[in-house]
């Protein structure tokens, strides 16, 4: 592995007694599907957490790019290229699926606030170029006929690939996804699956994925980071993970061999 | 000025400052217990100008928004930086009102309790319809804009705005500064209009009723605390032959409208969304 885009050392976080993440080290590299897997509990959206900002770790370094991100606001971590989707979705549920997408784009937009006031016809062109960014990444994602649908009318599993577009509005260079194919079914997640390679080849980016659906880990993942009440189990590519004697025993019990 | 006109006049200058704290309230989700004492900045400080130092009055009505924002700043730097707390300035300012009426009380150059009388009454129909078209103007283009998406953000899910690339503290700083201006305008129309203007005028009560009018007009649209604002003001007049049951109509109305539509008059649409919706040959919901 050459130099990772994104390295994590002995991140520890603990919420009252109890510690979520236990002294983590693992390193994601740059264009690979990186999973992070684990039983329910085991501190994995904890980290995603501690990688966006939203907590502050107790102890350990995140390095993305080689730049520590300790001590900067979320929204600067994302301005850093790192965007993320929620494992219980977190839209902005009362406006439209392209209001969704265009609302991180238009945060880039180089306008003042008495340009915005008396709208200029430099701000009114610059909205609409984005209006069309934004109807094409619903595009990519098979949402553009719903672009002015409101979020929460969406079922579930298309608000979840709402949260992707607007992940990829931000034009980040590692997205996250928290159980991006939760509540699908297998034939769902086999589609999801596809998804996640194919916009990782289409946006040049490093993904970093929580999931539970073994299948679409399996799948896309070249790495796989397991962890267990906080802290790393097993560390590496899914052949090797899949083999291992502690990871067997932290999903199926001691006495698995004899079931 | 004729009756009629002068209410009308009368709930144009309130509907500016309910436009203003619907922005803050309605589009950012943050409440506020205090707007009318940035109403009352605005008067005193553009009646000030006019009355002692002859400043010209559309001088006098932007340095009173100027010192509505300036004040806003100052409650909010402090009490919007919490990131998932947003009770701190409802509070803070619920106090600065009351503090203010104090102040104003005590102060030589505002006369004390007794008011400032003999305001040069300036403000015309005209010109208070003006005002209201810009302002609308001005307001809608502040939440088409990336300033007024982030606020909508920030309203929805202040932890997805902030995954959004959006700073929380300058998306409520900045929403609490334009809506402090709104405000700022609408007390020196207000101050010119009435040409009398006393430091009871701006106090919880008054900030209760521009709250009154966002809520039952709906969080989240212009046209419908518009609208709420104006039957607020219009009626109490209109039933003024009823005397004291005015009062209770008053109250019944907003009992009626929470009840019958808890997400206000217009909930999160504007009135074009009906008149767009009616055309297709669908119901108006």
């Amino acid at each position: 592995m050459g130099a990772p885009l994104l390295e994590v050392q002995g991140l520890t976080k603990a919420f009252g007694g109890i510690k979520a993440v236990d002294n983590l080290s693992f390193r994601v590299a740059p264009d690979s599907i990186t999973g992070i897997i684990g039983p329910n509990g085991a501190g994995k959206t904890t980290v995603f957490n501690l990688v966006t900002g939203v907590y502050r770790p107790d102890a350990g370094t995140i390095d993305f790019q080689g730049q520590p991100l300790l001590g900067i606001r979320p929204d600067q971590i994302v301005g850093a290229g790192i965007a993320r989707t929620f494992q219980n979705i977190r839209l902005f549920n009362r406006r439209t699926c392209l209001e969704n997408v265009l609302t991180p784009m238009l945060q880039k937009a180089p306008y003042s606030v008495p340009a915005a006031l008396l709208r200029t016809p430099g701000v009114r062109r610059l909205d609409r170029e984005l209006r069309e960014k934004s109807r094409f990444l619903l595009a990519k994602m098979g949402l553009e006929k719903l672009a002015d649908i409101q979020a929460s009318a969406l079922p579930y599993g298309l608000q979840r690939k709402l949260e992707i577009a607007r992940a990829l509005a931000m034009e980040p260079r590692l997205l996250l996804l928290d159980e991006p194919a939760a509540g699908m079914n297998p034939e769902e997640s086999r589609a999801l699956s596809n998804l996640i390679e194919e916009i990782r080849e289409a946006f040049g980016l490093t993904i970093l994925l929580i999931e539970h659906h073994m299948d679409v880990v399996m799948r896309v993942c070249s790495h796989i980071v397991v962890m267990n009440f906080g802290a790393l189990l097993a560390d590496g590519s899914p052949e090797k993970v899949r083999t291992d004697e502690r990871v067997l025993q932290a999903y199926l019990g001691k006495e698995y061999r004899n079931a | 000025m004729n009756y009629v006109l002068s209410i009308v006049t009368l709930a144009g200058i309130n509907m500016i400052a309910v436009l203003g704290l619907s922005i803050f309230t309605g589009f950012t989700g943050l409440f506020s217990f205090g707007h009318a004492a940035l109403v009352g900045i605005g008067a005193y400080t553009s009646a000030i100008l006019t009355y002692y130092y002859f400043v010209p009055f559309p001088l006098a009505l932007a340095a009173g928004m100027a010192a509505s924002a300036l004040v806003s700043l100052v409650i909010g730097i402090p009490t919007l930086r919490a990131r998932l707390r947003s009770d701190y300035f409802a509070i803070a300012i619920l106090g600065f009102g009351e503090a203010l009426r104090v102040i104003l009380e005590n102060l030589e150059i505002t006369n004390g309790a007794r008011g400032l009388p003999g305001i040069e009454p300036f403000t015309t129909l005209p010109l208070v319809i003006g005002c209201l078209a810009v302002s609308v103007w001005v307001a809608s283009n502040f939440l088409k804009s990336r300033y007024g998406a982030a606020c909508i953000a920030v309203r929805e899910d202040p932890v997805a705005a902030e995954m959004a690339g959006i700073n929380l503290f300058r998306a409520r700083l900045l929403s609490l500064v334009v809506s402090a201006a709104f405000c700022g305008l609408s007390g020196g129309l207000l101050a010119h209009f009435l040409s009398f203007i006393q430091p009871v005028m701006f106090t919880l009560v008054q900030s209760t009723a521009l709250l009154a009018a966002v809520i039952a007009g709906g969080m989240g649209s212009i046209s419908g605390p518009l609208i709420a604002s104006f039957i607020f003001i219009a009626m109490p007049e209109a039933l003024r032959v009823a005397q004291m049951w005015r009062l209770v109509a008053y109250g019944l109305v907003l009992v009626l409208i929470m009840l019958f539509r808890p997400q206000g008059l217009m909930g999160y649409q504007e009135l074009s969304h009906f008149f767009r919706r009616s055309r297709h040959g669908r119901p108006a919901a």
